[in-house]
């Protein structure tokens, strides 16, 4: 029900919008709840558990009950707080844990079962048979209790990441956050002042307090003002600070209004990360509930949430309504209420000292002991010293004091203090490096006690910044002192709840103890109490205040449980904002990406990279049949292929040599101009790290290659030896792998077709096997290196990478011109294995030189990283798994990597393994299929037969053991 | 004789405007990596300023002007942008053609800032990164060199292969910072 002449929203636009199928009325300004009570909508939601009815409980981002569905499909937003949702033109929004519809719900047979479902029923009841939980009991627990639910599909709201730097983050704005912001901001300081409200004010925003003679809607309004007006702040507003973390580290989150967020190109929210210096915290309070029976029927509500929407929103939320608490909070909401004309049928007041001097039914020293109602309040029961007296009221005003939000200064471990005459947890001192509390935050309750506390604060954290000034003349406000009298629970029959969110009543907190969780975190999982959205926003004091009572303890000695962020609830979509699908991880594309993509060939990613698998022609309906065309080519004509991906690293200077002599097995030192030298490093522990190419350019000059997964560790590694290990040698590093396009020419006609580009052809005697040089192509300056990873007599080619697409095109209509082309990552796979190379298939992490058969390549003359280490008796040891290679000679065909090794006679049990198949292919060249892998004692067992099982595949070939290079061993045609 | 037409690394990809925001490519003559030997720190700076009109940048500087700058790129690293180094520089230091290795592009207009706050968590605040001041930093998930030239004008470096992927990424956040305007 609206009242004439209140509230901030009077004569603002009208809105439509539908719950539950049903279409209201509201006003632009609105929540959904404030607009659902104006237009006498009392339930909105069903419990968790029992599925009782239940409406609007507060007024902001804590509320437990209002959790709402939005929206259709995808973009389907379960669990929002009505308290929280802008409306809008066409809201639609949905009650949520009800079947078939909220009025008629046929699972609230629950809340007759009630005497069974207490604390911990589900571990005792649903024990036996034990392979029931998952199969029946847990699916029909999830479906019985449970709030909203996701669509399933893929969220398609734009969320988006962003970074933000301060020199003072200021945690809402409230009285104490507007002259916390504006002293620093005085002073020089840059400032963010964030809130998760729509518009700066905080508590002002819902009370008929008065600021500097003004309303205090009005004083919030000019201080926004002022500091929108300066350009070192940033007012943040529907921003939810979530989370503190390390060395100053802020996460927010940012929803957007609608009318921006339906802007082409916008995102709907941001999900920030902010860094500030300091931080104050200014979260104010939240006002608590007490527990006495009954106490969740629709029109239960907070104190100061009846203010709120009265206040604010021009809203009565009762027509005729009790006032109920322990403190000053239920006068004012009494007085207000008065003051805009609704019946106040009483006002209990717990303190039996109390005093009022409204006009409206007062009960000193008494308690609100039960409610009755059927779907929402309809009265409410009254305990005096007198007796017990039933009174008609539509809605209950509760208040059993504040509590300070203390949360964000509690998130990197350190527990709130108990404050004994304040009944209050505040934050501790030097909670959080860089951050102090103020105001109601920090058990600051009057508002003049809020304005001076966020001016110092504000002005002390700018001083300790290096900055002067920022004093401010504080506003007058009233100035009244805190008096509560403690009221946790109200004894008496039936349940009393504490968590609203997920049903946790007074005896189930009781009961954990009883049973023995007497510590708060036990309690807390046996109950769920705390768990929900809300994390036990409104319920976290009262229920340690009702275990200290039962387990004959102190509130202080029972303290609280461990605050976690998020504050508020945050979509998973917003935390991974942009990183769906490819915006997971950036595309590394090669200089030939486009010529390879227009030949149809299908992507392999290689780390970043995008590699061609096969260049598929006409006729071929299955790769195989590309891989084989392409093989065939190489070994008969000429291939091309891209390797840029390769890391090319220049290493310089007067101790280059020495420095590479230092991480290379081999001696590089030696290396003559003009020459290339295979190179295998190792890791500090003994293993193989990467092997590659070593080419001395110049005196000083080397080019190193890396395999294309491990660029980034070589360099890295390389980085640390240099900065860590041999400060002393004089060599400086640089990727280079981007600045030039490399290109593989292989097979029998590569050097046909290489002298056919080069403006000075090359032959054996010039350019032997392993030789490497500047040479000029087109008139462009180029290097040649006859290296092969395919067996072949080859070269790669590298050119600046501006040249490399059209040289690519240019290479493979030539090679096309002679009965070569373009060869894929398989085509390259099978070459490799066919000549026994290595890729990290083999050198993974766990074997060593001696496993790949090349200890001998760690030179006996120097040492080098991973030379002590590899020389290990354990690394060395002839049973270790050795590199061979493998082909079926039984009636199965088939080889798979991944399989593991058994002897012919063994059960293939791991009890039995004798190593494992790396790296599998069928080869065109030799007509069967081959493999690599490592088996115990390998080199020795040449000639033997052993059995590759795949227990996932369920594959068993019966293979023979060869030796690793089958294709070409002498080498002749890598040097003819 | 072949002819090798050369292509930039986002050719096709930009010039992007998008409200007042545009994004363009830079394409420097030359760019050179130069990282001095040991203790020759000072006199590569002399050299650099006998023959380029520079002296080497301090970390997080660039030195220089239009048409012939030094960036500082990273540890004991400078990078020469426009033209051909000197071949007395490799007296006092290792020098690495990088004219191809990266992608260098340049981000200007009203609200340029908060589009790179989208994309990397360097502090970008005018007070703190002022004209001429540059990072090695994360953009995007890509390591990259980013330097203010001006008010609203930032210059982005990304290797080569991922310019598709940063013009992407900027794209998306230029539309959401101009969607706010």
């Amino acid at each position: 029900m609206r009242i004439e002449g209140k509230g901030l929203v009077e004569g603002r636009t009208p809105i439509s919008f539908t719950f539950d199928g049903t279409r209201y009325q509201g006003f632009e300004g609105d929540t959904l709840a404030s607009a659902l009570l104006a237009n006498g909508v009392r339930m909105v939601g069903r419990s968790f558990k029992y599925h009782r009815p239940r409406g609007v409980m507060t007024a902001g981002s804590e509320e437990p009950n209002a959790l709402v569905t939005l929206g259709f499909g995808a973009a389907q937003e379960p669990n929002m707080r009505a308290t929280t949702v802008e409306l809008r033109e066409g809201l639609w929004a949905r009650s949520q844990n009800r079947w078939p519809t909220l009025g008629f719900d046929l699972l609230a047979v629950n809340d007759l079962a009630a005497p069974f479902l207490g604390a911990g029923f589900y571990y005792k009841t649903f024990m036996w048979p034990r392979r029931f939980w998952e199969r029946v009991y847990e699916p029909l627990i999830r479906r019985a209790a449970g709030l909203g639910a996701l669509s399933g599909a893929p969220d398609e709201d734009r969320y988006e990441r962003a970074f933000a730097h301060c020199d003072l983050l200021v945690i809402g704005a409230g009285p104490t956050g507007l002259m916390a912001a504006l002293s620093a901001a005085k002073a020089g300081a840059d400032v963010i002042l964030a809130d998760e409200d729509v518009a700066p004010g905080g508590r002002l925003l819902a009370e008929t307090i008065e600021v500097d003679g003004i309303s205090g809607a009005a004083w919030a309004r000019e201080m926004a003002a002022e500091l929108a007006a300066l350009p070192n702040v940033r007012v943040m507003t529907r921003t939810a600070i979530t989370g503190a973390y390390d060395q100053g580290t802020y996460a927010a989150l940012e929803t957007r209004a609608d009318a921006l967020a339906r802007r082409p190109g916008a995102a709907c929210g941001t999900f920030w990360r902010i860094v500030a210096r300091r931080s104050i915290l200014a979260a104010g309070a939240l006002e608590r509930p007490i527990a006495f029976a009954n106490n969740d029927r629709p029109g239960v509500m907070m104190a100061g949430a009846v203010r709120a929407y009265l206040n604010r929103w021009g809203v009565a939320p009762g027509q005729s309504v009790v006032v109920f608490g322990n403190n000053d909070s239920a006068h004012r909401t009494a007085a207000d209420l008065d003051e805009a004309g609704v019946h106040v049928a009483a006002l209990v007041d717990s303190r039996h000292y109390a005093t009022c001097d409204l006009d409206v039914p007062f009960y000193p020293g008494a308690e609100v002991c039960d409610t009755q109602g059927r779907r929402a309040l309809e009265s409410v029961t009254i305990r005096s010293a007198k007796g017990e007296e039933r009174l008609r009221a539509d809605c209950l005003a509760v208040s059993g004091g504040w509590n300070p939000s203390v949360h964000l200064a509690c998130h990197m471990n350190p527990r709130p203090v108990w404050n004994a005459d304040l009944l209050a947890f505040l934050p501790p001192e030097n909670a959080l490096p860089g951050m102090v509390a103020a105001g109601a935050a920090a058990g600051d309750f009057s508002t003049r006690a809020c304005l001076q506390g966020g001016a110092r604060a504000g002005q002390e954290a700018a001083r300790d910044l290096g900055f002067k000034g920022g004093e401010l003349a504080v506003p007058m406000a009233e100035d009244a002192p805190c008096d509560i009298f403690p009221l946790w629970q109200v004894p008496g029959r039936g349940r009393a709840w504490l968590d609203f969110q997920n049903d946790v009543t007074v005896k189930d907190v009781q009961q954990a103890a009883h049973e023995n969780f007497r510590s708060v975190e036990h309690m807390k999982r046996y109950t769920t109490q705390g768990m929900a959205p809300d994390q036990g926003k409104n319920s976290n004091v009262a229920a340690l205040a009702v275990l200290a009572d039962a387990t004959g303890r102190g509130i202080p000695e029972t303290g609280t449980t461990t605050f976690r962020p998020p504050y508020v609830p945050v979509p998973i979509a917003a935390i991974g904002a942009g990183g769906s699908g490819k915006g997971f991880a950036p595309e590394r594309l090669t200089p030939s990406h486009d010529e390879t993509r227009q030949r149809g060939a299908p992507m392999i990613e290689a780390g970043l990279w995008y590699r061609p698998g096969y260049f598929p022609r006409d006729k071929e309906t299955h790769w195989r049949q590309s891989c084989d065309r392409e093989v065939n080519m190489v070994r008969g004509a000429v291939g091309v292929c891209d390797v840029t991906t390769l890391g090319k690293i220049d290493v310089q200077g007067p101790d280059a040599g020495a420095f590479l002599d230092f991480v290379y097995t081999n001696m590089m030192s030696t290396l003559a101009v003009g020459r290339v030298r295979y190179g295998l490093m190792l890791r500090e522990d003994g293993h193989v790290m990467d092997d590659g190419t070593c080419a001395r350019l110049g005196a000083q000059h080397y080019l190193l290659t890396t395999t294309t997964a491990a660029a980034g560790q070589v360099m890295r590694h390389l980085e640390f030896v240099h900065q860590a290990l041999r400060p002393d040698l004089d060599v400086r590093l640089a990727s280079v792998t981007e600045a030039w396009a490399q290109f593989a020419v292989a097979g029998p006609k590569s050097r046909e077709l290489v002298n056919g580009l080069l403006d000075a052809p090359v032959g054996d005697a010039t350019f032997p096997y392993m030789a490497c040089g500047a040479v000029r192509l087109g008139g462009i300056n180029a290097r040649l290196f006859r290296i092969s990873f395919s067996g072949e007599h080859a070269y790669e080619i590298a050119v600046p990478a501006r040249y490399g697409a059209a040289l690519f095109s240019e290479l493979v209509a030539r090679a096309e011109a002679m009965d070569g082309g373009a060869y894929g990552m398989e085509a390259l796979n099978v070459l490799r294995i066919e000549k026994g190379f290595i890729t990290h298939a083999e050198i993974h992490g766990r074997t060593t030189a001696f496993d790949i058969g090349m200890q001998r390549m760690i030179s006996a003359k120097k040492d080098c990283i991973g030379k002590a280490a590899a020389a290990r008796p354990g690394l060395v040891e002839e049973g270790r798994e050795q590199l061979v290679a493998l082909k079926p000679v039984g009636a199965v065909k088939e080889l798979l990597a991944g399989a593991h090794l058994f002897n012919a006679g063994d059960p293939a049990t791991s009890a039995h393994d004798q190593g494992y198949v790396t790296s599998t292919c069928f080869s065109p060249t030799l007509g069967h299929v081959i493999g690599l892998g490592f088996l115990k004692a390998g080199r020795a067992r040449i000639g033997e037969r052993v059995r590759m099982v795949d227990h996932l595949r369920g594959s068993d070939t019966l293979c023979e053991v060869l030796d690793p290079i089958q294709f070409d061993k002498d080498g002749g045609r890598l040097r003819g | 004789m072949v002819d090798l037409k050369p292509k930039t690394p986002c050719a096709g990809l930009v010039p992007l405007r998008v409200g007042p925001l545009s994004l363009l490519e830079d394409a420097p003559g030359h760019m050179t990596a130069i990282a001095p030997y040991l203790g020759q720190d000072a006199a590569l700076s002399e050299a650099l300023k006998a023959a380029h009109g520079m002296a080497a940048p301090g970390v997080g500087r660039m030195s220089g002007t239009r048409g012939a700058r030094a960036l500082w790129f990273g540890q004991r690293m400078i990078l020469l942008i426009g033209p051909a180094p000197d071949a007395g520089l490799v007296k006092f230091a290792a020098l690495s053609d990088q004219s191809d290795g990266w992608a260098v592009l340049r981000l200007e207009g009203q609200g340029a800032g908060d589009v790179l706050a989208r994309m990397t968590p360097l502090d970008l605040r005018p007070t703190q990164f002022k004209r001429g001041h540059t990072a090695r930093s994360d953009c995007a998930h890509m390591p990259a060199s980013i330097t203010r030239l001006g008010e609203d004008a930032f210059q982005i470096m990304v290797f080569r292969s991922m310019a598709a992927t940063l013009v992407h990424e900027l794209k998306i956040a230029m539309g959401r910072v101009v969607a706010l305007q």
